[in-house]
């Protein structure tokens, strides 16, 4: 993608690649559907490095069908575009993506945004009451990674962000 | 084999071989992209809230299988078609899948019990390929596994609650699987057939559960690996593919 191309980003003037400094742009870029989430926390980023003069971010898609990441693909492509840097969006299949690769920061924060955390399905929560055994209503949510469940004590209505 | 895939090819032309990387890849985009699009149809039309949800899910997951694998399959080809190009461009002629994903969903036990046989088939498919030495497809493989067992364990307690339900239920369910069962060998022709008997043992497992019983008559149908279909797959291509044939390369 040409970033040129994008709205609300004019032409970039090419700067020498700091890659610890892009390395921090693009880790705080957050996931558009579950925005408490950024990349790094869903340890989705594969690779950053520089060639050609141009930053060339590697990452691994979550779900196959996940419409995210067409959209963090752009976000990639413009945040480095405002910190004048030429870039690319690479998708790397192997190995495939874990909720493993979530980080511990990045569990406790889906928990207090009110969507369970991916445990195995005999350790979720309720995140507003902190209730055990919720119910499950359907394994299939509103997106693709998570299930819906219904608190067995205070009736709250939750995602469960599945483990995959 | 690539010669196979042009947009006027007569007919006659030789067989598609699957042992060819490119074709193989391609033929199983076509399997997800044409499963994708039929799932799509029960959006805002299914029996009750959750499963919409459930078949959007559903759908979704088939059409970034098919995404990843045409991508990686114009990749393997050389020549500078994209995802678009592969989905897009191609005629019902070129296309490969297989000839169950392509039957129209009918009723709500019509397409479950299709995307039981179906996702059973998968989850063996994505679990041999998985351990592939094209690191690019095992590594959509794996993830497409842990996607086609949330599939089966969903779709697999539908048979058994349908068949396993009332007398109308059981009566249409068991309808299902008399139209559909001949479309399964297919899915084990060439390359495949290594998982057939996991597949029979699943498949097997679960219409025992659900008191159906498998068809005795043994016709089988074959011929969308090839590129022969049925009437069902132009109008669906069709649909598919009207927008980007009306205005060529058109992005969202």
């Amino acid at each position: 993608m040409d970033a040129t191309q994008l709205p609300g980003v004019g032409m970039v003037n090419p700067v020498a690649i700091d890659v610890d400094r892009a390395r921090a742009v693009v880790s705080a870029i957050v996931d558009p559907e579950i925005p408490v989430l950024t990349i790094a926390d869903l340890g989705i980023l594969r690779s950053l490095e520089e060639e050609d003069g141009r930053v060339v971010v590697t990452i691994t898609p979550t779900y196959s069908g996940c419409p995210a990441m067409g959209q963090i693909t752009e976000d990639v492509v413009t945040a480095l575009a405002r910190a004048d840097y030429q870039a690319e969006v690479r998708m790397r299949h192997d190995p495939p993506w874990t909720t493993d690769w979530i980080t511990e920061d990045g569990m406790r924060k889906l928990d207090a945004f009110g969507i369970a955390p991916p445990t195995a399905q005999h350790d979720v929560v309720c995140p507003k009451c902190r209730e055990s055994e919720p119910r499950m209503v359907s394994f299939f949510g509103s997106t693709a990674c998570k299930a819906l469940m219904v608190c067995s004590s205070c009736g709250e209505p939750f995602g469960y962000f599945k483990r995959f | 084999m690539s010669e196979y895939i042009l947009s006027d090819a007569p007919q006659g032309t030789p067989s598609p071989d699957l042992g060819d990387h490119f074709i193989f890849l391609l033929a199983h985009a076509d399997d997800n992209m044409v499963l994708a699009q039929r799932l799509g149809e029960w959006i805002s039309k299914a029996p009750e809230l959750e499963e919409d949800i459930a078949m959007g899910n559903f759908a979704l997951d088939h059409l970034g299988v098919a995404r990843a694998l045409y991508t990686h399959a114009g990749e393997v080809e050389g020549k500078g078609r994209g995802e678009d190009k592969l989905a897009m461009y191609r005629s019902e002629r070129e296309f490969m899948n297989v000839l169950l994903v392509e039957r129209p969903n009918g009723d709500f036990a019509h397409t479950m019990v299709r995307q039981f046989l179906f996702d059973a088939y998968q989850v063996e498919l994505w679990s041999y390929l998985s351990g592939s030495d094209d690191e690019t497809l095992a590594g959509i493989a794996g993830r497409a596994l842990k996607e086609a067992t949330y599939h089966l364990r969903h779709s697999s307690a539908w048979v058994i609650r349908l068949g396993d339900g009332t007398d109308e239920s059981n009566r249409r369910t068991q309808k299902a699987l008399d139209r559909l069962w001949k479309y399964t060998a297919e899915l084990f022709e060439g390359e495949s057939e290594r998982y057939r008997s996991a597949w029979e043992s699943t498949v097997a497992n679960v219409f025992d559960e659900a008191h159906m019983a498998i068809p005795e008559d043994p016709y089988q149908r074959s011929g969308g690996r090839r590129g022969f279909h049925s009437e069902h797959l132009g109008f669906l291509i069709a649909e598919m593919q009207w927008m980007q044939r009306s205005y060529p390369g058109l992005e969202w």
